[in-house]
């Protein structure tokens, strides 16, 4: 579905409120951002999965590829501004040609790097050599592995991406990924497979914790829960199956006025391929771009304005402030504290 | 009211209290302390309230705790198995009850 087909059905959320009217009912009207802690950079849409839940909606048909002159821009701007976290994102980050190059550069900036990898890639030749890269420049690795079944991870993900990722994450577990001590960080994201919402993160990390261990002898570092948004393939999902109504319900009704304040989107920014900026990788997707008067994007930008920004909200903000919050780190708050 | 059980009536499950707010606070509290991890982890008494609501034909708890089952990584199966226990128990319990039918059959007849 094209973005603005996407933001008109999001118009719709029936008897509930919409995300704005809710805000300003709370007080919490306008979001404004706090500061950049994050850059997040989509690196492009081409990816060899095709995952049902995927709001980029990437996939092997995709040309959107992160050009050199854009990832230059992004040093240019780490550069000069103190933003402690890079986090790199797809698409499949492993498909674009200058991933390599741009994780040294970036390791020269001792900040936190993150590659979000499917991990299907890295046990191929072609790609393995990325591995030294990763332990290289100390990346810390998210995968998504949306459940620790692997019928129910392969039924959102493909057939057989399960074995993939579990063989991968094998291979950097040898690598001293995920090895208390060894400083190398190995992390899994779970989203649900379906309309539903994620469970509380400690328990289902333990679970995940226990079963890959037993039934697989792999081991990672930490469990990030988050939400699926409403957006791209997982909003399609949502109205071909009739799911679209009651789970926008069941976001509306997990309003957690906390989570508004511990919102990412606070404290990241987002670079699309071509280098314009965004609030974050879902506004990217549904081509919200950042409100500001003045030309914004990669190429020229005013800090200033970027920190103090307004962020642009539509309806499926609603998904990172339900019940403990979600974000690409996980949960926002504690869980029965809201 | 066209049916007597409404989907979006589970969203009205907090303010059941709305006659009797002591009482529905005591329950509220009671509740929460009954459902949340103790002894028990929170995966074991979500099963167990799935398989009460089963056999209690409770279309809102079933909804509810369905949906708490996925969320909690709790497979197809692990879900199946506790309605088994739940079925498993009814029919225990109404075959139990044949003590008294028997009871009452071997007094009575001659």
């Amino acid at each position: 579905m094209a973005p603005k087909e996407q933001t008109d059905r999001l118009n719709n959320i029936g008897e509930n409120f919409s995300f704005s009217r809710k805000l300003q009912e709370n007080g919490k009207y306008p979001m404004c951002a706090d500061s950049i802690e994050i850059l997040q950079i989509n690196v492009g849409r081409l990816c060899n999965l095709h995952c049902k839940h995927c709001h980029v909606e990437a996939g092997p048909e995709r040309r959107e590829v992160m050009p050199l002159q854009v990832f230059e821009k992004c040093l240019n701007m780490l550069a000069k501004h103190e933003i402690p976290t890079i986090d790199i994102t797809g698409g499949s980050p492993e498909m674009n040609p200058h991933l390599a190059w741009f994780l040294d550069e970036a390791g020269k900036l001792e900040r936190r790097l993150i590659v979000r990898s499917n991990l299907t890639l890295i046990s191929n030749p072609h790609y393995s050599s990325l591995i030294d890269t990763f332990v290289r420049n100390r990346v810390e690795v998210f995968t998504s592995l949306p459940d620790y079944n692997q019928n129910k991870s392969d039924r959102q993900r493909g057939e057989g991406v399960y074995n993939q990722i579990i063989t991968a994450m094998k291979i950097l577990n040898a690598h001293g990924y995920g090895k208390t001590g060894s400083g190398l960080i190995l992390n899994i994201v779970h989203n649900p497979v379906g309309a539903y919402l994620p469970g509380p993160q400690e328990t289902l990390e333990l679970e995940y914790r226990e079963r890959l261990w037993t039934n697989h002898g792999v081991v990672f570092n930490n469990l990030y829960s988050i939400t699926n948004i409403p957006v791209g393939r997982y909003l399609d999902y949502l109205l071909q199956t009739g799911n679209y109504d009651d789970y926008m319900t069941e976001l509306a009704n997990a309003y957690n006025p906390k989570a508004v304040d511990r919102a990412m989107c606070r404290t990241t920014l987002s670079v699309g391929w071509d280098g314009k900026l965004y609030d974050c990788d879902f506004n990217q997707m549904l081509e919200l771009q950042i409100d500001i008067d003045t030309p914004c994007s990669i190429f020229e930008y005013d800090m200033k304005k970027l920190i103090n920004r307004k962020i642009v909200i539509h309806n499926h903000c609603y998904g990172c402030v339900a019940g403990t919050g979600s974000s690409c780190q996980g949960t926002t708050t504690v869980a029965g504290k809201k | 009211m066209n049916n007597y059980y409404e989907k979006k009536d589970l969203a009205d499950f907090p303010n059941i209290g709305e006659f009797a707010p002591a009482q529905g606070e005591k329950f509220f509290d009671y509740y929460t302390e009954a459902t949340t991890a103790g002894a028990l982890t929170e995966r074991e008494k979500t099963l167990i309230a799935l398989a009460v609501a089963t056999t209690q034909n409770c279309p809102y708890c079933i909804d509810a705790y369905t949906l708490k089952c996925m969320s909690l990584g709790i497979t197809n199966e692990e879900m199946m198995e506790s309605i088994h226990v739940g079925a498993a128990l009814m029919a225990g319990i109404t075959l139990a009850h044949s003590t008294q039918m028997r009871k009452i059959v071997k007094k009575k007849e001659m």
